[in-house]
């Protein structure tokens, strides 16, 4: 999952003897979920108070996507895994009594990142400070969301223009603002390989410093300035030694970039600075206590090297495939980083590696695949052009697809799924919905009659007028910044503002990367699905079809592109037309495309309404009959309540046999006509 | 027993005169638009069992003589835009208040029989609304791209709404196939694909009725494709001599000149109809359909067991009234008893 960015330092370690040289530890971030902007401003505080030093915010999808909180689409998201914004008001009560100038503030914030920007320094304003003072970061990275996270609003272009706005005004502005952190995390997340990771994300960055190069006000000396100002957000998997030498190779091509694209010179300008979270993709249901040495070992590979060790680092945590983490599994995380760097010798060498001519040699050859993949996306136009025409997304969903066939095939060992798997029940783990975190179910609620009297209460005029000023000065080509933070001070919120760009852009959809997927070898158990689908196919009339939706703000897209890739190898016919929409549009679609089922795919916990209204609007439309099954990640408490509506079957991460999956779909079809 | 949507239909077993009074109950309600009813009746068109023909016939039969909106073919080279283009007019005919459907046509389907429809249209939110009609079609077994079901789900969208598309990837022959189903043929054209000679030699440019010069926005290379497409264009290689294709240039990307490419799908509408040539494309599409589904199925030998070429084209023109559909499987009938007749 990704996490928010957080300054969050340890205090200094209380070691009874005295090594004799230690470096300092990397920093520990922790991140938390919150509910609504008072809880959340509750939980900053008391972390400030127990010596945090910086903040970090986990927006909600609503906020992230650009909808206020009574937005049809906003419906089972608000408040779940982060603080809804709406409006200043909400802005300040976030930060009340807390002083921004003073503050180290990073946010998870991408396709809306200008407007929580404005937000920001308008708050920090009203509070009395100055934006100058400002310090913080805005993740800010929009290509990683149409590949991976999903929060993308706009076409690319147009979101290039205000990720590069966002850096041109910053970098004089608010000149100790991070304006940008590159995310190659979310890239491994969705099954990039370490060369894949390495190649787009450097694209992704070339893309965003050839836009500001190109800017008229964007001198040589405020190119380096941007360039050393670029962060990024790496991924450490299981294979830690690869990675260890993913993380090498990065350091050298960046300063190689650097230095041959940008004509950048001063070495501390060309030094690739970057902050960890360690994979979650690979964190299992089964078994879960097995995560949590998995976790440590790949917080090795970020750290045990000295050179391409991470400045700071964030763990998930034990019961990361089951729900949203407690205050406990998180604490258990943190102690794992402790003790790597308190308890451990780690720190008080130089690099273990220097002079490894196995280390150099795998470095090297990551270094020379993802330069020619490098190439390859530069060749065809670059990052934007590869979003495009799907080439990025299309070669993730191939590496994931593999790696998925691995794991059914048995050819990747992952213990406690495919192997290993006969164990005794784990104390850890709670029956029904236990072992995870319960988000505040009034939260929603609460949210939107706050925002109800908040349209009340401030100067419709003023509104109006801010936001004739914002769509004049993006119809105009003129900075997003000032009439964005004057928008935010006269009381327009997220939905409004991010209606008037959504008017002029327009609105994008991404490629789903899922047609070019290479089919799989077939083998026996494939086979025999195959044939019960194509014997159901000939007493059904036509092919078997099936609608894999996603329905709700929801950004995991792996489960669903994985499923629909399997459905079509089986024989069926597929229809998926990816992330966020709506169960009215979803229901439109399977009539429209006659469909015999339809599969939805719901990791956010929205599930409970997103799926009910699905089955509610079946049934009002007269396809009662057509069978719905779900996926994702679905307590078992609420599995059965979803059961209890209709719904025929309900798959979690543990069953990992997507051929199964089929086979019992083919069932489920079978038994609701009859045949 | 068969139910979809909810709606009882007569079985396998019911009687002719059950069948037919079901379709034109059935056909009654997809002419008023009725969207379940669509669904339902392209699902009954694509249903191939045996038991299931006559009610296939009945229905198609029941909307032959029913007006038909504008029925428009998009074709072009793979990735010139065509999905994206059709995205923009969908949007753009929605703006006009105009009912849309869409026949995506997959190409990718696999030897397993599976496809993956996806990515076939990014329709935006506000496209996605009920005046929107969008189903996809596997390409199935057919070459070139054109499903068997594609003519079949044309004469139903058709009924129901007032335009409806249908995407093919243009490579040369599926035009062809396309060319009969449709009264429009928009042909899409990557600009600087160095194509237009290759184009000319497979005879492409003597189909499309109008000629879209995609991404605009690359710049010079865009309007240097279409001059350099408006000047190979001659009325001698037209099917109809009397009209000169407009070639518009735009962005489907940018939403750029989708106003005037509407304009001129109307604008060829008003000429099919003023000239009386939309009588006569639908009629020819029809025999030309006929004809090759019975050449697809019995080869020239077996055609030929409906006489030479006067007879064969009387035959064809037998059925006038009855679906395409409908006439095929009844000259189908009439070969293979022919053929059964010679080999006795
Ligand atoms: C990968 C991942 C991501 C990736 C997603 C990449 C992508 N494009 O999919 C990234 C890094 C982008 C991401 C981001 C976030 N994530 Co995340 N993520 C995960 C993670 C680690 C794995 C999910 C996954 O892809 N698994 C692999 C696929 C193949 O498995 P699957 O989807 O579960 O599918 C299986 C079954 O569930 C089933 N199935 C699923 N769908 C369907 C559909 C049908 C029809 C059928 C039949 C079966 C079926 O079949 C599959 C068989 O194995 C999970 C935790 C975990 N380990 O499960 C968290 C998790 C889902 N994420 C979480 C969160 C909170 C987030 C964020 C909101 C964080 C934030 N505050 O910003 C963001 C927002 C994303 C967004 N826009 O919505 C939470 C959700 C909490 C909850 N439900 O209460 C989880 C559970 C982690 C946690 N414990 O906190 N995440
Ligand atoms: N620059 C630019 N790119 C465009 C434009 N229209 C489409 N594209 C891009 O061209 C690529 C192909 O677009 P599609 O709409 O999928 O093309 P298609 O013809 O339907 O492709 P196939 O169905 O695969 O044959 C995508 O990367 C689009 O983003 C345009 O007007 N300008
Ligand atoms: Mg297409």
């Amino acid at each position: 999952m990704a996490p928010p960015e957080s300054k969050t330092s340890n205090a200094s370690p209380k070691s009874s003897e005295k090594p004799a040289q230690r470096d300092r530890p990397w920093m520990f971030r922790t991140y938390s979920g919150h509910s609504s902007a008072s809880a959340s401003n509750a939980l900053y505080r008391s972390n400030l108070a127990k010596g945090q030093t910086g903040l970090s915010v986990a927006f909600d999808l609503p906020t992230q996507t650009g909808y206020d909180s009574d937005h049809s689409l906003a419906r089972g998201e608000v408040g779940k895994v982060g603080v809804p914004i709406c409006h200043i008001e909400d802005m300040q009560t976030l930060f009340d009594q807390i002083p921004l100038d003073k503050m180290n503030t990073s946010m998870t914030i991408n396709a809306t990142a200008a407007w929580l920007l404005s937000l920001y320094i308008a708050t920090a304003e009203r509070q009395g400070g100055n934006k100058g003072d400002l310090r913080g970061t805005t993740q800010n990275d929009i290509i990683k969301e149409y590949l991976s996270r999903g929060t993308f609003v706009f076409p690319p272009n147009a979101s290039m223009r205000l990720t590069s706005e966002i850096v041109s005004y910053t970098v004089d502005q608010v000149p100790n603002w991070n304006p940008m952190n590159v995310c190659s995390y979310h890239l491994q997340e969705a099954g990039a390989t370490p060369v894949q990771e390495i190649a787009f994300s450097m694209a992704n960055a070339i893309s965003i410093l050839d836009v500001v190069r190109a800017m008229p006000e964007v001198s040589d000396e405020t190119l380096t300035r941007v360039f050393g100002r670029i962060s990024f957000f790496l991924n450490a998997g299981i294979r830690f030694v690869e990675e260890m030498c993913k993380c090498r190779a990065m350091n050298i091509l960046w300063e190689e970039i650097g230095r041959e694209r940008y004509g950048i010179t001063e070495a501390k300008m060309l030094r690739l600075r970057y902050g960890v979270q360690v994979n979650s993709l690979g964190l299992t249901e089964a078994q879960p206590e097995n995560n949590i040495i998995r976790i440590a070992l790949e917080a090795l590979g970020v750290t045990l090297s000295k050179k391409a060790r991470t400045r700071s680092l964030q763990l998930p945590a034990w019961n990361e495939a089951l729900g949203l983490p407690r205050p406990w599994d998180q604490q258990l995380s943190l102690r794992t980083q402790q003790i790597l760097a308190y308890e451990t010798d780690l720190l008080e060498y130089g690099d273990l590696f220097d002079g490894s001519h196995v280390v150099e040699a795998k470095t090297t050859e990551l270094l020379e695949a993802a330069r020619a993949e490098l190439q390859q996306v530069l060749d065809m136009g670059g990052a934007v052009t590869a979003i495009e025409n799907a080439y990025m997304k299309q070669k993730l969903v191939e590496s994931h697809t593999a790696r998925i066939r691995e794991i059914e095939s048995g050819d990747l060992t992952v213990v406690g799924v495919n192997a290993y798997q006969e164990a005794v029940d784990s104390p850890l783990v709670e029956e029904g919905s236990g072992s995870i975190l319960k988000v505040d179910e009034n939260a929603e609620r609460e949210q939107i009659q706050s925002l109800e009297a908040f349209r009340k209460s401030r100067s419709s005029a003023d509104v109006k007028s801010a936001l004739q000023n914002l769509e004049d000065a993006v119809n105009n080509g003129d900075n997003i910044m000032p009439p964005s933070i004057a928008a935010a001070k006269a009381g327009v919120t997220t939905g409004e503002w991010s209606q008037v760009l959504r008017t002029v852009f327009g609105e994008y959809r991404a490629p789903t990367g899922v047609v070019a997927a290479p089919m799989s070898h077939a083998n026996d158990e494939v086979s025999a699905v195959r044939m019960r689908v194509d014997g159901l196919s000939e007493k059904l009339g036509r092919r078997l079809k099936i609608l894999v939706g996603k329905p709700g703000l929801d950004g995991h897209s792996n489960g669903a592109e994985q499923i629909a890739v399997k459905a079509r190898d089986v024989g069926m016919e597929v229809v998926y037309d990816g992330i966020r929409l709506t169960p009215q549009e979803i229901v439109q679609s399977a009539q429209d495309e006659g469909v015999h089922v339809i599969g939805l795919s719901i990791l956010s916990g929205s599930h409970g309404v997103l799926v009910t209204d699905v089955v509610e609007l079946l049934r009002e439309a007269g396809m009662a009959d057509i069978p719905v099954v779900v996926g994702g990640i679905i307590p078992e408490d609420d599995a059965r309540k979803l059961r209890d509506a209709g719904v025929r079957r309900v798959y979690t991460p543990k069953d990992f046999d997507m051929t199964r999956i089929m086979d019992e779909i083919v069932e489920v079809v079978s038994e609701s006509n009859g045949v | 027993m068969e139910s979809e949507n909810g709606v009882t239909n007569s079985g396998p077993n019911g009687s002719a005169r059950e069948a037919a009074g079901e379709a034109t109950a059935l056909a009654k309600r997809v002419l008023a638009g009725e969207r379940a009813a669509i669904s339902q009746a392209l699902n009954q068109v694509d249903d191939n069992r045996a038991d299931y023909q006559e009610r296939r016939f009945a229905l198609l039969d029941a909307l032959e003589a029913a007006p038909s909106g504008v029925r428009i073919g998009v074709t072009g080279a793979p990735g010139a835009g065509k999905s994206t283009l059709l995205d923009a007019l969908v949007s753009g005919l929605r703006a006009r208040g105009r009912s849309v459907g869409v026949l995506a046509v997959d190409p990718s389907s696999q030897r397993t029989g599976g496809a993956l429809l996806g990515d076939r249209m990014r329709l935006s939110s506000s496209a996605r609304d009920a005046g929107v009609f969008l189903r996809s079609l596997a390409a199935r077994d057919q070459l070139g791209g054109l499903s068997e079901v594609t003519g079949p789900s044309l004469d139903v969208l058709s009924r129901a709404l007032d335009f409806v598309f249908v995407e093919t990837v243009g490579v040369g022959q599926s035009e062809a196939g396309v060319i009969d189903l449709v009264d429009s043929l928009v042909f899409v054209v990557q600009p600087a694909a160095g194509d237009l000679i290759q184009f000319m030699k497979a005879g492409i440019l003597e189909w499309p009725d109008v000629f879209f010069v995609n991404k605009a926005d690359l710049g010079k290379v865009a309007t240097r494709s279409a001059a350099e497409l408006r000047a190979g264009l001659d009325l001698g290689h037209r099917r109809d001599p009397n009209r000169l294709p407009p070639v518009l240039c735009g962005s489907a990307r940018d939403n750029v000149g989708i106003d005037e490419l509407i304009e001129a799908i109307d604008e060829h509408e008003r000429y099919l109809k003023s000239t009386g040539q939309g009588e006569i494309r639908r009629d020819e599409g029809r025999v030309a359909r006929i004809e090759q589904a019975l050449n697809a199925r019995y080869g020239h030998f077996g055609i030929d067991r409906l006489g030479d070429e006067a007879a064969r084209n009387a035959a064809f023109q037998e059925f006038k009234g009855v679906s395409a559909l409908h006439a095929i499987a009844e000259l189908g009938r009439r070969i293979e008893s022919r053929l059964a007749a010679d080999d006795a």
